[in-house]
């Protein structure tokens, strides 16, 4: 579903990701962890397709389609979602028309009639069990005053709704109690399904003893320097970052 | 697709919609202007003498005026004497109904989207049409009539009800309160009239739409609206001219009278042709709106979204007369590429216990200057006066401006009057994450902006909110990316 070639992503003329080679097939959960600043969430953007970040090198081939070369609302519509680590706010703007008109944009690219506004409300009540989620919470503007588990929540319904083939967590976790971190980890794996994968990018194992991952990938100064299953996310709980950091630093 | 993105799509696709104009044949005066002038025009509108006596008095004491020059605009003078001030699509003679107008007048209005044919007309809005000069149309006159609403155009009020006409001209906005107000009152050569008598709810919104089509024209309309004791009314104006290169000017006067407990809501969509990319052509929008809470508990709102224009300068303001009464300002005032708006609102608090809202939400984008000029004035009189003022300001881009200019003057210590001002710009975040989720980056920008000024587009009837909305897509169109 999704290969990485040898990617190459810099900010600002400064280089973060230098040579990411990544395989995601349909049905896989894959984490990928590091230390601060190793580059997760860059990896993140520039599947997204941000702006500030420029890809220098390599390439990215999603559902045999050159990724990279797809606007970011392009990206959204053939099934990549990325559920942000720090949701922004839009207000004046309920959540319910937000999504609507995201819907709609993605059901008009994939050649679908709009949903009309009752097949739309019982689709959002459908989905809303999945995070439960609060209607109220999506009659207000959009993340406006909402607390952390509510944001992260409302990112994980926003993908129950949109329906993606690839989605990826950026630090979904962050932020969240144990409590609410049940609430997403259920709703996500509730809309796991054969045909579709997961990227969860995250600092700490906690989140992945809700979503057990089948690869578990250690990202340190912009490369994948390590590759296992999901043991391998217990032993950097066990160990922490350094033994490898120690390992990649004496190869070099 | 949905509702909302066809419109959007339909809307992208063009530039300024109204661009158009129509070759019918005119009625009009010479160019210039002068006491002769303003003769022709009472006599070509067969006026009584007291209202041609009226003119010239404005007319004189315009003569002595200065053009102001405070506000925050630029542009360069306009020459009186080069401007036609009256022009009139000919009829042969005057039409008793709508199916004697004639069907190439009301072609140009179906093609504007307002349909005058009653039969046709959604429910609940009647329609006065004014067409350069002079009043085309009005719908459910008969409807109106039976509750003893006069709702006509202003020349046809001077003749059915000149007692109304000379009771109310002038008294809340004087012939000599300011350089275009006074020319205004010289040469005005129609508008709308509404009377709405005592007790009585108006059970449909009162509409005018005015479009300016011939060249070299200004267009002064003149609007007075009375309400009478306990009575409500809800009126729309709506504002579009042809694309052309030379500044065509505006001038009107819109005066509101409220009685006690009368409630008068005024909305307005201004969509003036702001002139083109560079800044060439385009409406001067050099407007004077007031008006008055007479009585005790009356209340006066004035809603405005103004999308169009080169450069406007108006302040749509309440005098706040009877105790308890209340004045209400909610606008949006969006500008692109090389316009100006100097516009905002001015309350008077005399009577004891008035309150006033002030809200104000301005968008600039392009090279636009956009300025929020409001007056907040407490008399002597007006004890537990209290005001809330909030102007939010929004930038596209690092070209444009925005500027508050706020003027507090409390001449009662027991007042109240808060003021709060925002500015902010339209994050790339806020567009990445629309992007992120399928939302086109014009559909982001229309999103992000429509949720900012949704407590102005609230206040507005719903017709006119989803034709608001259009608009500042419209307007905004590539101004971002």
């Amino acid at each position: 579903m999704l290969t990485i070639k040898n990617l190459h992503a810099a900010v600002e003329g400064t280089p973060i990701l230098r040579g990411i080679n990544l395989e995601v097939k349909p049905g896989e959960v894959h984490a990928i962890m590091g230390p601060n600043g190793s580059g997760k969430s860059t990896l993140a953007s520039v599947l997204a397709g941000r702006e500030e970040y420029e890809v220098t090198e390599g390439e990215v081939i999603f559902k045999g389609k050159d990724l990279l070369d797809l606007a970011p609302e392009d990206r959204a519509r053939e099934g990549v979602f990325l559920a942000f680590q720090y949701p922004v706010e839009i207000p004046g703007v309920s959540s319910t028309n937000f999504l609507r008109t995201a819907l709609n944009q993605v059901r008009e690219y994939r050649g679908q009639e709009p949903l009309d506004a009752v097949k739309f409300l019982s689709l959002m009540k459908e989905k809303m069990k999945l995070v439960e989620i609060d209607q109220k919470l999506l009659s207000r503007s959009l993340n406006e005053g909402f607390s952390g588990g509510e944001k992260k929540r409302n990112e994980i319904f926003q993908m129950a709704m949109l329906e993606p083939t690839l989605s990826i967590l950026d630090e979904t976790d962050s932020g969240l109690d144990i409590d609410a971190l049940r609430i997403v980890s259920n709703g996500v794996n509730k809309l796991k399904s054969p045909d579709t994968a997961t990227i969860v990018v995250t600092h700490y194992q906690r989140l992945l003893e809700y979503i057990v991952p089948d690869f578990v990938h250690v990202l340190y100064k912009g490369q994948i320097v390590k590759s296992g299953t999901k043991d391998l996310a217990l032993e950097l709980e066990a160990k922490g970052y350094d033994w490898i950091k120690e390992e990649v630093d004496a190869a070099v | 697709m949905s509702k909302d993105n066809q419109i959007l799509e339909e809307f992208t696709s063009k530039e300024y919609e109204h661009g158009w104009s129509v070759n019918y044949e005119a009625d009009e005066a010479p160019l210039g202007l002068n006491e002769e002038i303003i003769r022709w025009i009472s006599a070509k509108k067969e006026e009584p003498q007291w209202l041609l006596d009226w003119r010239l008095k404005a007319f004189r004491a315009w003569e002595a005026m200065e053009e102001p020059e405070w506000a925050n605009v630029t542009y360069p003078k306009v020459d009186f004497q080069k401007l036609r001030y009256y022009s009139a699509p000919k009829q042969t003679k005057k039409p008793k109904s709508l199916d004697e107008i004639d069907p190439e007048l009301l072609a140009i209005y179906e093609r504007l989207g307002i349909s005058l044919n009653e039969q046709k007309r959604l429910q609940g809005i009647a329609v006065d049409a004014v067409l350069d000069s002079v009043s085309v149309a009005t719908t459910f006159k008969g409807t109106l009539a039976k509750l003893g609403i006069v709702f006509c155009s202003f020349s046809e009020a001077v003749k059915e009800h000149p007692e109304l006409v000379k009771k109310y001209l002038g008294s809340v906005v004087p012939m000599t309160d300011n350089y275009y107000a006074a020319l205004n009152s010289a040469v005005f050569s129609d508008g709308s009239f509404c009377y709405i008598p005592k007790g009585v709810r108006c059970p449909m919104e009162l509409s005018t739409y005015f479009r300016i089509n011939a060249a070299n024209t200004g267009q002064f309309e003149r609007t007075l609206i009375v309400a009478e004791d306990e009575s409500y009314v809800s009126y729309l104006e709506g504002c579009t001219a042809p694309q052309r290169d030379e500044n065509q000017l505006h001038a009107a006067v819109v005066e509101i009278y409220a009685g006690a407990h009368a409630e008068v809501k005024y909305s307005t969509v201004q969509n003036w042709f702001p002139g083109d990319k560079d800044g060439k052509g385009g409406i001067y929008n050099f407007v004077t709106k007031r008006g008055i809470c007479a009585g005790d508990h009356s209340k006066i709102s004035w809603t405005q979204v103004e999308t169009g224009s080169a450069v406007t300068w108006k302040y749509p303001s309440c005098i706040l007369k009877g105790d308890n009464s209340i004045g209400e300002f909610y606008s949006v005032a969006v500008t692109n590429n090389m316009q100006q708006a100097d516009t905002g609102t001015k309350m008077i608090h005399i009577g004891k216990n008035t309150k006033s809202r002030i809200v104000s939400k301005g968008i600039s984008a392009g090279k636009s200057q956009n300025s929020y000029r409001g007056q907040v004035q407490v008399m002597k009189r007006a004890s537990n006066a209290r005001n809330f003022s909030q102007c939010d300001s929004l930038l596209m881009g690092d070209r444009c401006g925005a500027h508050t200019f706020p003027y507090i003057d409390i001449q009662n210590p027991s007042a109240k009057v808060e003021h709060e001002a925002t500015t902010s710009k339209i994050g790339e975040d806020q567009i990445f994450y629309c992007n992120q989720r399928g939302i086109s980056t014009e559909d982001a920008v229309a999103l992000i902006v429509n949720g900012y000024a949704k407590e102005v587009l609230n206040q507005l009837p719903m017709e006119f909110a989803v034709e608001a909305q259009k608009l500042l897509a419209l307007t905004l169109e590539g101004s971002v990316g």
